[in-house]
């Protein structure tokens, strides 16, 4: 029974813990309800992918409609692999939170942040089911609008929080709409909603100006969520002004579950193979990603707050997935999904870890780094590790990336893009590296007396740190996972009902 | 020449959609208020709305209640779609006021230019603090 | 091998040994003394380990282990194979010459933050070992990349200011050389063959050819950052901001050495010295040696710091390896094994004296150590040996490379190298043996000799003068300088060794 309808469940268990949550009133039971569903959502993802792995592709029938009339779930290897991602980090800054998320909002409103969390992870889990595309928005709103009152959380330690939030919500809105009105696009030539069912009809209207226009509708507004480099405007402050645990959540997974969302449009919905799409995948992704990976780490690099420092740092690294993408090829897109994984393992360290020092001294610039080295060996040693495995160290996670991505690149003969994908992981070494000399080579400010992080905070942290060096020294695991969800992505039709033919 | 014109005005819903949308989105990035970004938005939302509903109208065609009486039916999955989009977008004016009135009160304007040039000084305090 | 003792147990320990003595090393932070016995402790039981390898090998046997895929298809693979034993066997005997010598200085000097010194001494001798032992390229690689990481801390032992500019220069020079060139040749190679293993006689042969494989050379080399090619050369001099072991360690024992060595297996087992002849492949580079070698040389001449002068006379050796690589021949390779060898005996010398003078006088500008030698005999006679070592005067280890290096030039027809080889060692005298000669046959500065009568002359040196510097600093540095002799006597012996895996 559970098993059967495992694919809702575990998207339907976290929003219907929302309203729990907002009853529990204490803090506790919040807490508890929340890492509860995370962990179940956990445990279902893995059995999902499990599941898709075997049988190919899932097909959940919302309420027994059937497609594509109904909503159907859609679950293959490549969207149970990016549950796995959103319900891993989740958990993993669910059980983080029990301690941080007291010191950043005050006590009355932490259920209330819970009811949050519970929506926006369960909006990123359906976005990622979902094989409908109008569901996709909908789920995509309500991951949106929770994530905007997410950040706007962080009013209680700062303002700015509100404005960032502000400023979220009206690019985000944006970005939503522009999905829907390519949507209309898309529904006017083919008459459905059904996101396999639009690539079947598709196929041979390449030449449609119509469906160019909704083409470029749609993947401007998913740009807008994953912050695609010029599109990127809200990312900083919101990152910067979240709460720890948000924007650890939100670096992970939410710019994950766009670039999934990305993925699917182009290679499910639409295809490399439509002129067009190749068009716009080498002359606007590839450029577009170099021009993300070069400015924004140099904008990095300039930084002197490391949270803002991290989220710059996030923009630069969405040009290695335009990159990826744009490749086209099996290996590109391998690496993409690889990266994705490694990315969100990462990422979500190095905040959680910056979240750690929060905690103990009010402040995430540079300059309240000092002397942690000392203070704060756990800590600071997760998040050298991190550094080292955006830099691109043999032996971490991001070397893996790193190595995909330079693989692809050569396959497809592209000398200075492989370059540049090295170059632009040098320069993480230079912002990086200030931040890990202040740790380690400058003295504490005197009289301070920062001891390190509680345990409850400092295990979550290395569970992903360890991961990051466990799945960079084997990286079969992740790879070959990677490998099937890519070739999934790649072969669209594979067991579509009959009746959904053309 | 006749033929475009009848054809671009046989498609004015898409001109007074667009319309809309672009005046919408002019708003949004030219106004400074808050209140008034937050009414482009609506605008460039309906817009959307509009599109949606009038690319589902089937010309003589009535709403899909099968009583026997008409033959043409309107498509009705646009109107469900787009309730749902209007859901959508009451929740996120909801959330867009919520946050002007906590805006408010943290700084006491809603202008863009006054809470930029509070936060600049607050950052200028906070560099010569350390 | 003994019992108990397989050679696969005996590689593994090679890493495992240092491994578990940083562990201790930290564990036994509150009692010096005990700190120091175990970091002399593991380096002789590395050195056992590597002494027992090589016997093994010597018997015929060999050894390897192979673990997890670092990515898809390439394993983490060791490798028991005589180029990477004889730089084993050299890297282990000099942790154990510079343990003690550390311990020497380290304690008389005062220095702070001792245990993290030796911990990273240790981390970073397990990479060495790594480095030694990598069966494959992406160990190889690996190894290396951990190695700049782990000596970084040695670097800004100091945490002044000069320190951690020294730190950054270190870090960056060689992580950008090796993530932005060695990193893609790396790639690229897999890319063209779908094998990173090192194969005897190379495995490029018809599968790259032309520019193409000159700039695949290109990027080895430069992307090679511890071989100090310049004009990648700055963290060299950079990382003199350090304590004397560190810089010895960093020229002798591991980083530079790791450098010249991960060149030779690059040169050895991926290009193959027949494919680098057959397409000359390496006539670019060679120029580029070349210079690097002769501006080098010029540099160090200028330099009044005994330390910076050093510095750049290992660019100039190093940079004999590199053009010995170059060069395509098996000569050529032969020498830059055997100048891995002796420059490795002749620098740690020259460092281990260098701290010694600093140590017992205080002085570190050459201008100002004239005179010294009468009170410090012992440490200017081993500066002296190892100086004539590192030009390459018989009978001292340095002669037998030049000797195979030339060889190797006349081997492939590039007789203007040497001509090159003998005026940098012609200008190695110059910047090297003033140094040693002012310091006997001059007085102390602000003071003079008196004339002595004809007939009545007697030892300006003399037992009551003396001003040595701790035994235990002076000592290593004389057993070092009495093993660049023997190394003269052994040096046809590692061409022996080594020769069986360079003929195709």
């Amino acid at each position: 029974m559970i098993r059967q309808h495992l694919a809702i469940l575990q998207v339907m268990l976290p929003m219907l813990c929302a309203p729990l949550c907002v009853f529990a009133r204490r803090p506790v039971i919040a807490w508890l309800i929340a890492t509860a569903a995370t962990l179940f959502a956990l445990a279902g993802s893995f059995i999902l992918f499990a599941q898709a792995l075997n049988a190919g592709v899932i097909s959940y029938h919302l309420g027994g409609w059937a497609p594509p009339w109904g909503i159907e779930f859609r679950l293959d290897a490549a969207n149970s692999f990016v549950l796995i991602i959103v319900s891993l980090v989740g958990a993993v800054c669910m059980i983080y939170g029990r301690d941080s998320i007291p010191r950043e909002i005050k006590s009355s409103d932490q259920p209330l942040f819970y009811t949050m969390m519970m929506l926006c992870f369960s909006g990123m889990l359906g976005v990622t089911s979902t094989g409908d595309a109008f569901n996709l928005f909908v789920f995509l709103e309500i991951f949106s609008l929770s994530s905007y009152v997410l950040v706007a959380m962080g009013a209680g330690s700062d303002r700015r929080a509100l404005t960032a939030a502000f400023t979220y919500l009206l690019l985000g809105t944006i970005g939503a709409t522009f999905f829907v009105i390519g949507l209309g696009f898309i529904y006017v030539l083919t008459g459905t909603l059904n996101m396999a069912d639009i690539a079947v009809r598709i196929a041979g209207m390449s030449g449609s100006g119509t469906l160019h226009v909704g083409f470029a509708f749609i993947i401007v507004g998913i740009g807008l969520k994953l912050a695609i480099f010029p599109l990127h405007l809200w990312l900083p402050n919101a990152y910067t002004h979240a709460p720890s645990v948000v924007t650890a959540l939100l670096a992970g997974t939410s710019t994950k579950v766009a670039l999934y969302a990305l993925l699917r449009m182009l290679y499910t919905v639409f295809s490399p193979d439509l002129p067009f799409e190749a068009l716009i995948l080498h002359y606007l992704f590839l450029p577009l990603g170099l021009t993300a990976v070069f400015v924004a780490s140099i904008i990095a690099l300039f930084q002197s707050d490391v949270k803002r420092l991290l989220a710059w740092s996030s923009i630069a690294q969405s040009g290695y997935f335009l990159l990826g993408v744009s490749f086209a090829n099996i290996g590109g897109l391998t690496a993409t999904l690889v990266h994705m994984f490694n990315h969100a393992i990462m990422k979500s360290s190095l905040f959680l870890a910056v979240g750690c020092v929060v905690y103990r001294t009010g402040s995430c610039s540079v300059a309240s780094f000092r002397g942690l080295g000392q203070k704060m060996p756990w800590t600071m040693s997760a998040f050298v590790i991190g550094g080292l495995s955006m830099i691109g160290v043999p032996a971490t996670v991001g070397f893996v990336s790193k190595w995909y991505l330079v693989l692809a690149a050569l396959e497809r003969g592209w000398w200075p893009v492989a370059f540049a994908i090295v170059a632009g992981s040098l320069l993480a070494l230079f912002y990086f590296g200030r931040v890990i000399e202040a740790a380690y080579l400058q003295p504490s400010p005197e009289n301070s007396a920062v001891t390190e992080a509680p345990v409850s905070m400092l295990a979550p942290l290395w569970a992903l740190t360890i991961s990051c060096l466990a799945l960079g020294i084997n990286s079969e695991l992740t790879v070959s996972t990677a490998r099937a969800a890519a070739e999934a992505l790649l072969a669209p039709h594979a067991g579509l009902p009959a009746h959904m033919g053309p | 020449m006749v033929n475009a014109f009848t054809s671009s005005i046989g498609h004015f819903n898409y001109w007074a959609s667009v319309l809309l949308m672009t005046s919408g989105i002019y708003i949004v990035l030219s106004r400074g208020n808050l209140i008034k970004k937050i009414i482009g938005l609506n605008l460039f939302q309906v817009s959307v709305f509009m599109l949606f509903i009038s690319m589902g109208k089937v010309t003589g065609g009535t709403a899909p209640i099968l009583t026997g009486r008409h033959e043409i039916f309107s498509n009705p999955l646009p109107h469900v779609l787009i309730l749902t989009a209007i859901v959508v977008g009451v929740a996120t004016t909801a959330i867009g006021l919520a946050l002007v009135v906590r805006i408010k009160y943290a700084y006491g304007t809603i202008e863009e230019d006054e809470i930029l040039a509070l936060d600049l000084a607050r950052e200028q305090m906070d560099a010569r603090a350390q | 091998m003994m019992n108990g003792l397989t050679p696969e147990l005996a590689l593994a320990l090679t890493l495992l040994l240092p491994g578990i003595g940083a562990v201790l090393i930290g564990a036994a932070d509150r009692f010096s003394v005990l700190r120091d016995a175990i970091s002399l402790l593991a380096a002789t039981a590395l050195s056992t380990m590597v002494l027992a390898l090589l016997l093994n090998h010597l018997a015929g046997g060999s050894a390897q282990i192979q673990l997890t895929p670092l990515v898809q298809g390439l394993p983490i693979f060791l490798l028991t194979e005589p180029i990477g034993l004889v730089f084993a066997t050299l890297a282990s005997v000099l942790w154990v010459v510079i343990t003690v010598y550390s311990i020497g200085y380290m304690r008389k000097n005062d220095e702070p933050r001792q245990t993290r010194f030796y911990i990273c001494f240790a981390i970073a001798m397990a990479c060495t070992m790594g480095v030694a032992f990598a069966g494959n390229l992406i160990t190889l690689f690996l190894f290396y990349e951990l190695l700049t990481l782990s000596t970084y801390p040695l670097v800004v032992h100091y945490e002044t200011d000069a320190a951690r500019h020294a730190g950054r220069v270190y870090l960056g020079v060689l992580l950008s050389t090796s993530i932005l060139f060695l990193l893609p040749a790396i790639i690229w190679t897999w890319s063209l063959t779908g094998t990173l293993d090192f194969v005897k006689g190379g495995m490029l042969t018809g599968k790259i050819e032309g520019p193409q494989a000159a700039l695949l050379f290109a990027l080895y080399l430069f992307g090679t950052g511890k071989a100090a090619l310049m004009p990648f050369h700055r963290w060299l001099p950079a990382a003199m901001a350090a304590p004397t072991p560190v810089s010895a360690f960093l020229h002798a024992v591991a980083v530079v050495k790791a450098g010249v060595f991960t060149l030779l297996k690059v040169g050895v087992y991926i290009f193959g010295t027949s494919f680098l002849s057959a397409m000359n492949v390496g006539e670019w580079m060679m120029w580029v040696s070349a210079f690097s070698l002769i501006a080098a040389t010029i540099v160090a001449l200028r330099k009044d710091d005994l330390k910076l002068r050093l510095a750049y006379s290992t660019i100039a050796q190093l940079a004999y390896v590199t053009l010995g690589v170059s060069l395509a021949s098996v000569m050529g390779m032969v020498g830059g094994i055997v100048q891995l060898v002796a420059h490795a005996f002749g620098k740690i010398t020259l460092f281990m004296c260098a701290g010694a003078i600093y140590l017992a006088s205080g002085k570190t500008k050459i201008s100002d150590m004239r005179g010294l030698g009468r009170v410090m005999p012992f440490t200017f006679g081993a500066f002296l040996l190892a100086s004539l070592s590192i030009i390459g005067v018989p009978p001292t280890g340095g002669a037998w490379s030049k000797w195979f290096l030339m060889i190797g030039a006349a081997e492939s027809g590039h007789l203007v190298m040497i001509g090159v080889w003998i005026l940098a060692s012609l200008l190695s005298i110059a910047y090297l043996i003033p140094l040693a000669a002012r310091g006997f046959f001059l007085p102390l500065t602000g003071q003079e000799d008196r004339p002595q009568p004809q007939g009545q002359e007697v030892s300006l040196i003399g037992k009551p003068g003396l001003q040595e510097a701790p035994l235990w600093c002076v000592a290593p540095a004389c057993l070092t300088a009495a093993l660049s002799v023997l190394i003269y006597f052994a040096g046809p012996a590692i061409a022996g060794f080594v020769l069986p895996a360079l003929r195709p």
